[in-house]
C-alpha cells in the first residue's frame, strides 16, 4: 500500500498507480495570422530623383501565386490609373497587410488634399506612416516596407522605426542586393588607385548616381537576385519619381 | 469504513489522489474555431475567349473520413458571377448566407444588383482579412469567377488570411500542387486569353480534376462545374469524372515493391 500511496498523484492528475506519466503538453492548434509572400523591393535616390522597384511574383511556400502580382503602389492618385499620385509606397512580405496598409495610406493622403487644400508633404507623410505601424505595435504589420516621394526615400521596420536613406533593400533576396548596393552605392571596399599602401589608401567618395546609372544598377541586383533566390522572379516594377511625375515599367526577369 | 455509499467502488482518493475534473472546465480561449473540421478539397478555374470556367468535386470530408457526398461548393452571385470554396463547409454555408443576404439588399436599391465578381472578391478579401485580424478566421480558400467592371473575364483567389491574387489559371489547396502545371501547360504566359476556346478550358478542367481525383486522397469523382459567360451562369452540379483509368500504373516504376 505505502508503495502505491508513495506513486498516487503526480500533483493534481489522475494518480493510477498504473498510469505513465505523460510530458507532453495539451496540444494547441494555434492559428498563425501572417505568411510570407516573398519577392524583393528596392530604392534608390540621386540628386534629382527616386526609384523604387520590385518584383512582381507572388509566393507561398515552394509554390507561385501569381507571376504579376505588382508590390510598388502609388499613392494619393487615381484610384484605377494612379494619376496625380507623388508618393510610392512598396510593401514586401505579408501582401495582405501590404495591400491593407497601402489602403491606409492612401485614404489619409486623400483626406489630408481635401480637408487642407494641398497635397501633404513628404515628410509629413512619412511620419505618419510610421504612427499608422506603431499603433498597431502589439499586432503589427509584419515585414520591411519603404516608402518614397519626390527624391526622398524612407524605409521602415513592422513597428514604425524609419529613417531616411540614400538606398535600400528589403525583402527575401536583401541579404543578396544590400552588400551589391553597399559596395556600387556607397563605393564600399573601394579605394583611389595609387592613393597610397595599406592604411594610408583613400577609400573612394560616394557621390549622386545618374539616374540612368541607377537603373542600371536596379536592373543588376534583381537579374542577379533571380539567379539566387527561389522567391524572386518573372517581372521587374520599376517606378521612378522626378519633379515632373512618376513613370512606371515593367520588364521581364527569368520565371524559373 | 467509508460512510459515503456515493463513493463505494469508485477508485480511493487516498490511493489514486483527487478525480480530476479539469477536462470537464476548458480554461482560456475558444480554439474550435482555430481550425477546420469539415472541409472541402481543391477549386480550379481557366479563363477563356468571352468567360471564364470554375469547378470543384462535390465531396466534404470530415479529417480524412469522406463524410458528405453531394455537397455544392461552387455558390452563384447574381447574374454572372461564381464563387468557388475550399475549406471548412460550416464557414461556406456562412459566406455564403453574407452574399446571399447582400444579394437581396443590393436587387432591393433602386439600380438594381450590379456588383461584378471584381466587387465581390473584394468585399470577400476584406471580409477574411478582418476575420484574421480578429484571431477569429473564416477558414476558406476561394475563387472567384466572372466578369470585371470593364466586361473582362475575371478570376480571382482569396484565402484565410487576408492573401490574394489573381491569373489567367488558379487553383487552391491540392490543385495548386497539381492542376496548376497541367493548366500552364496548356495555356502558357504567352498565349492570350482571346485564344483559348470555352471548349478548351472545359476539357482543360475535366483533365485536372481527374488527375485530383486519381491523386487527391480527400477527393471524389463527382463535381460541380460553371461556365460564365456574358450570357449567364451555366452550373452543372452532378457531373461525373468519366474515362478514368489506372492502365498507366503498371509502367510506373521506381518505387513500391518491384524488383526490376
Amino acid at each position: 500500500m505505502t508503495m502505491l500511496l508513495n506513486h498516487a498523484s503526480h500533483g493534481d492528475g489522475i494518480g493510477y498507480s498504473f498510469a505513465q506519466p505523460t510530458a507532453a503538453p495539451v496540444q494547441q492548434h494555434s492559428f498563425y495570422p501572417y505568411t510570407d509572400n516573398g519577392g524583393s523591393t528596392l530604392g534608390i535616390t540621386g540628386s534629382d530623383f527616386a526609384i523604387l522597384a520590385g518584383d512582381t511574383r507572388s509566393t507561398s511556400g515552394y509554390n507561385i501565386n501569381s507571376r504579376m502580382a505588382p508590390k510598388v503602389f502609388k499613392i494619393g492618385g487615381d484610384d484605377e490609373t494612379g494619376e496625380g499620385a507623388q508618393i510610392v509606397l512598396s510593401v514586401v512580405g505579408f501582401a495582405a497587410d501590404g495591400n491593407a496598409l497601402k489602403e491606409r495610406l492612401d485614404n489619409i493622403v486623400k483626406m489630408y488634399k481635401y480637408k487642407h487644400g494641398k497635397p501633404m508633404s513628404v515628410s509629413a507623410c512619412a511620419q505618419r506612416l510610421s504612427t499608422i505601424l506603431y499603433e498597431k505595435r502589439f499586432f503589427p504589420i509584419t515585414y520591411t516596407r519603404f516608402w518614397e516621394g519626390k527624391g526622398a526615400l524612407y524605409s521602415y521596420d513592422p513597428v514604425g522605426s524609419y529613417e531616411r536613406e540614400q538606398c535600400r533593400a528589403a525583402g527575401a533576396a536583401s541579404s543578396l542586393i544590400t552588400p551589391f548596393l553597399d559596395n556600387q552605392v556607397n563605393f564600399k571596399n573601394q579605394y583611389v588607385p595609387g592613393s597610397g599602401e595599406g592604411h594610408a589608401l583613400e577609400p573612394k567618395k560616394a557621390e549622386p548616381l545618374s539616374r540612368s546609372t541607377a537603373e542600371g544598377l536596379v536592373r543588376d541586383a534583381f537579374t542577379s537576385a533571380v539567379e539566387r533566390h527561389i522567391e524572386v522572379g518573372d517581372y521587374l516594377q520599376l517606378v521612378t519619381i522626378t519633379k515632373d511625375g512618376i513613370e512606371e515599367a515593367f520588364q521581364p526577369l527569368k520565371k524559373d | 469504513m467509508d460512510h459515503f455509499p456515493g463513493t463505494w467502488g469508485r477508485p480511493r482518493n487516498d490511493v489514486y489522489g483527487a478525480y480530476d475534473h479539469s477536462y470537464l472546465h476548458t480554461t482560456g480561449p475558444k480554439t474550435h474555431t482555430s481550425s477546420p473540421a469539415v472541409t472541402g478539397t481543391s477549386v480550379i478555374g481557366v479563363k477563356f475567349n468571352g468567360g471564364v470556367v470554375l469547378a470543384t468535386d462535390n465531396l466534404a470530408s470530415y479529417g480524412s473520413l469522406a463524410r458528405f457526398t453531394d455537397v455544392k461548393r461552387l455558390r452563384t452571385f447574381g447574374e454572372n458571377a461564381v464563387v468557388g470554396f475550399g475549406g471548412d463547409v460550416s464557414d461556406m454555408q456562412y459566406i455564403d448566407r453574407l452574399l446571399e443576404s447582400m444579394d437581396i439588399r443590393e436587387n432591393y436599391s433602386s439600380h438594381g444588383n450590379m456588383l461584378n465578381a471584381k466587387n465581390l472578391h473584394t468585399y470577400l478579401a476584406k471580409v477574411f482579412y478582418k476575420r484574421r485580424s480578429e484571431f477569429n478566421p473564416l477558414w476558406n480558400h476561394v475563387l472567384v469567377a466572372g466578369f470585371d467592371g470593364e466586361g473582362k473575364p475575371f478570376l480571382s483567389s482569396a484565402d484565410l488570411l487576408g492573401t490574394t491574387f489573381s491569373g489567367p489559371h488558379l487553383a487552391t489547396g491540392f490543385g495548386a500542387h497539381l492542376a496548376v502545371p497541367i493548366l500552364r501547360r496548356l495555356f502558357p504566359e504567352e498565349r492570350p486569353i482571346e485564344d483559348i476556346s470555352k471548349e478548351e478550358a472545359v476539357s482543360a478542367l475535366k483533365d485536372c480534376l481527374k488527375v485530383l481525383f486519381y491523386r487527391d486522397a480527400r477527393s471524389i469523382d463527382k463535381y460541380s462545374i460553371a461556365v460564365i459567360t456574358k450570357d449567364g451562369i451555366d452550373l452543372k452540379e452532378d457531373e461525373q469524372i468519366e474515362n478514368q483509368s489506372w492502365a498507366f500504373a503498371e509502367r510506373i516504376k521506381g518505387y513500391g515493391a518491384q524488383t526490376k
